[in-house]
């Protein structure tokens, strides 16, 4: 069974170029078209927090370093 | 934190909170990342002193947490040559794109790497002059538009991209050549493990080494950063092949 987690991201910190999107294996990230930060960005929050396997992969792409990854104390 | 959790992943502390002025996708933060990731785990942050180009990373020294020094264009090889002489015990780096390394300071490379001075090179090959507007750069790809080559780069005019890895890994005095990217979470790990080699290896004076980091640059290129990962994909890796170029022997 895969490891459980779940990332945070920082919506000020964020500047939408969705490469954490595109690099998530279980497609649980996504960028909220609906709103922006103070920037004027779409920021990328999570969409399915069952999904997340603890990967780290969105947080090592991320060029901002906006995220930060927990995974589930086994 | 939810309880139940740890936490496995956070930003390096040795990067400060400023807000990088990169733009979004650019590899520039990716490497500063990476680097102060480096940093922060061999725990070196008293131990090492950079060298700051000109160009899009000129505020460098604003978002790594360690000693840095602001060098003239193309001269941060000459400058972290005086460095690591007058500090023999601290480990030194220029950080330096392409334009300030390739094109106005490739005669500071060339002769520095040549001499094996003890420090490590961080190239950013990102093709095009990003801060100025986007430029023709000594490594922009054949058939490449930009704004001072508009119909794409003609060889005949302007010759063909300079490989830098492939030129210094020629010099005995260098100890470590690699090209590598940021394009894929595999790769940017990859990419630390390099950067990481690179710093232990000038720790135990072999000589100069040497690190090309493949980047994009999405604003200079025209594209969304997910196009220009395409881009490199397609068309940068046939002729900039990622991979080490040289290593010390014993390893």
């Amino acid at each position: 069974m895969p490891a459980k987690g779940y990332v945070e991201i920082s919506v000020e910190g964020c500047k939408g170029c969705g490469l954490c999107v595109i690099n998530c294996p279980t497609d649980c990230l996504a960028l909220k078209t609906s709103e922006t930060n103070s920037y004027g960005l779409h920021y990328a929050y999570m969409t399915d927090e069952d999904n997340c396997i603890a990967c780290q992969n969105c947080a090592v792409i991320c060029p901002d370093a906006a995220i930060t990854v927990y995974k589930k104390a086994s | 934190m939810k309880e139940g959790y740890k936490l496995i992943y956070q930003k390096p502390k040795t990067l400060r909170e400023k807000r990088m002025h990169y733009c979004p996708g650019c590899f520039h933060a990716t490497t500063h990342k990476l680097m102060m990731e480096v940093v922060e785990e061999l725990g070196i942050q008293e131990k090492i002193i950079g060298v700051c180009p000109v160009g899009c990373s000129v505020f460098a020294y604003d978002y790594m947490d360690v000693d840095m020094q602001e060098a003239a264009h193309g001269r941060a090889a000459a400058v972290a040559t005086g460095i690591k002489r007058m500090h023999p015990d601290k480990i030194v780096f220029s950080y330096q794109g392409d334009g300030d390394l390739a094109a106005i300071g490739i005669a500071e490379t060339i002769h520095a790497c040549n001499r094996g001075e003890n420090f490590t090179f961080i190239f950013i090959n990102n093709g095009i002059y990003g801060m100025t507007g986007g430029q023709m750069a000594p490594t922009t790809l054949e058939g490449q538009k930009t704004t001072t080559s508009p119909y794409g780069r003609d060889p005949k005019k302007a010759g063909l991209p300079l490989k830098m890895c492939e030129i210094v890994s020629q010099f005995d005095s260098v100890a470590y050549v690699e090209r590598v990217s940021c394009n894929t979470p595999a790769n940017a790990r990859k990419a630390k493990r390099a950067i990481k080699k690179a710093f232990e290896y000038q720790m135990q004076g072999l000589g100069s080494t040497f690190i090309e980091v493949a980047s994009n640059c999405p604003s200079g290129w025209k594209c969304t950063p997910e196009e220009s990962l395409e881009w490199l994909k397609e068309k940068a890796f046939p002729y900039f092949p990622l991979g080490v170029f040289k290593k010390p022997e014993e390893v």
